[in-house]
């Protein structure tokens, strides 16, 4: 398994997205004030042709993407079509068949698991300070990472053993984990999927709040349209590995759910999942 | 509570004793073939007075230290090197379940042949014993590591050393410690062995040497050592066990 794992990292560290640097372009963000203004901002991300096969199955076909610096792409569709290889082949946790991925370098992208993934050994502190590597003393770590732990709402909380933390704030700790480095891409593959449906809408609304503050560009995988609606800049659905419907979502925010636009999303969403029919018929 | 509870477990031995004692008192156990425990502490202030004991527990004592150092260090780094490394496994693995399916006692004659009655003998099958447990329990903790958060913590960077100090290891450590905890147990159990059968010097031996002047206090008394030092062992690796294990559930508060 170790053999397998540093042969994994050693794909990874190998595999460095093939950025052109020149390509990005200025970073547009709000001035939020001296301190922040230093702070990198979202990453622009370009996939082009990228295809992905697992022995004889394709996964992926030839996507295409552009993404915009800082804005929120949710994707969406059924189970298995291929919408977290999609994100693992961005953030480089696998090797696409052909085609290319264009993240400027040191683009600092994190991932945030369905998991929380958490260390059951080390302190949910010490658990955030993964995110900061081995950069700087241990004890500016830990100070980074309890403000980390103050910005998704666990203040006090970085002495505890994860283990009796809630699944709630188990996934924010991992969020605060993958924040800590100020990423310019953030990648969230459902990452509120295991959560019950009230501690998921505060989630969500976590979620928004960050990235507001934080202007990374964000990639949402979720199977929850409602999710992807409320969250995302842009929804794109990919079904039998391609983009079948890429779409903007113009509502003000903070969304609300059951206005009349906000449904017609919605059902034009849902309506590209199950080819027409009602949702009901082809689960 | 916590004080009370630790009393409980003290009441049956010690209505046992006291039972033991009155029934030698009384005639029904005969001294020649159990001695009551006031004759094994009586046996207890003689050895300890005369030095025989100190003497005998000081080299039991260490040839199971060193035979477990050196049994376990082996295992333990048979064990890490076959759950880190395919080809390791797939080289030494065959060869080690062919030889742990040998019961290391049935070597007694060979050792003996081999080494006499010497220390190296002793020290051979403390070593044989205790590799065993270490080497099966580290190889399972390692290969049972949760690969999720193996491959967390490379999307967060951590290369080989980092990766297996801060999540490899620490996700082998209980079980790491079940395999400490057998391999204290086989080390007594093969220590008695092997110097009840060949010896010079040790607890085994002086309770041979006490049985070929019939002396049944002392025997009892060597078993009753025997039972504290194995007890004793145990609670070492559990206090080791619930400070280094101090986040898991399962340990907290026990």
């Amino acid at each position: 398994m170790f053999t397998d794992a540093l042969a994994m990292i050693e794909t990874a560290a190998r595999f460095v997205p093939p950025g052109d640097v020149a390509r990005d372009p200025p970073v547009p963000f709000e001035v939020l004030g001296d301190h922040l203004a230093s702070q990198p901002r979202g990453a622009r991300l370009a996939v082009s042709k990228l295809s992905m096969r697992f022995g004889e199955t394709p996964v992926l076909d030839g996507i295409d993407l552009d993404i915009a610096p800082g804005s929120f792409v949710a994707i969406v569709g059924k189970s298995g079509c291929g919408k977290s290889t999609l994100l693992r082949l961005i953030l480089g946790l696998e090797t696409p068949t052909s085609g290319r991925i264009d993240l400027p370098a040191g683009a600092a992208a994190r991932f945030v698991f369905q998991e929380p993934r958490l260390l059951p050994w080390a302190k949910v502190v010490d658990n955030v300070a993964v995110g900061l590597g081995r950069t700087g003393s241990r004890a500016a770590r830990r100070g980074e990472a309890a403000r980390a732990l103050a910005d998704v709402g666990l203040d006090g909380r970085g002495d505890a053993w994860p283990s009796v933390l809630s699944g709630g704030q188990k996934q924010r700790v991992a969020l605060a984990r993958a924040l800590v480095s100020r990423p310019r891409l953030l990648a969230l593959d459902e990452p509120l999927g295991a959560l019950d449906a009230l501690t998921r809408i505060s989630m969500q609304g976590l979620v928004e709040r960050v990235w507001r503050d934080q202007r990374f560009t964000a990639l949402l995988v979720t199977h929850d349209v409602s999710e992807a609606i409320a969250l995302a800049d842009r929804v794109i659905l990919i079904d039998g590995g391609r983009i079948a419907l890429d779409i903007d979502v113009d509502l003000p925010r903070p969304r609300r759910r059951g206005t009349p636009a906000f449904a017609a999303l919605e059902k034009r969403v849902l309506d590209a999942l199950f080819g027409g029919f009602e949702g009901g018929d082809a689960i | 509570m916590t004080r009370a509870r630790g009393l409980i477990g003290w009441i049956l031995p010690a209505a046992l004793v006291l039972g033991w004692e009155a029934l030698s008192r009384l005639g029904v156990i005969p001294a020649n073939i159990l001695p009551a425990p006031t004759a094994v502490a009586a046996a207890l202030w003689r050895v300890a007075v005369s030095g025989e004991l100190a003497r005998n527990m000081g080299v039991s004592a260490w040839r199971a230290g060193i035979g477990f150092l050196i049994g376990g260090a082996i295992g333990f780094a048979f064990g890490l090197a076959n759950g880190l490394s395919r080809f390791s496994e797939e080289f030494t693995d065959t060869t080690l379940q062919m030889v742990r399916n040998v019961p290391h006692l049935a070597l007694i004659p060979l050792v003996i042949l081999w080494f006499g009655i010497g220390e190296q003998a002793k020290l051979f099958l403390v070593a044989l014993g205790v590799f065993f447990p270490i080497y099966i329990n580290t190889l399972h903790g390692i290969r049972s590591v949760d690969p999720q958060l193996v491959e967390m913590g490379k999307t967060y960077g951590m290369n080989g050393a980092e990766l297996f100090g801060r999540v490899i290891l620490p996700g082998a450590l209980p079980s790491i410690f079940v395999g400490l905890r057998f391999g204290l147990g086989i080390m007594w159990l093969t220590l008695i062995v092997a110097e009840t059968i060949s010896a010079s010097s040790g607890i085994g031996y002086m309770a041979m040497q006490a049985r070929e002047f019939m002396m049944t206090d002392v025997v009892v008394l060597s078993i009753l050592i025997y039972a504290l030092l194995g007890k004793l062992a145990d609670t070492v690796a559990r206090v080791l066990e619930r400070r280094t294990l101090a986040w898991n559930p399962a340990f907290e508060g026990v």
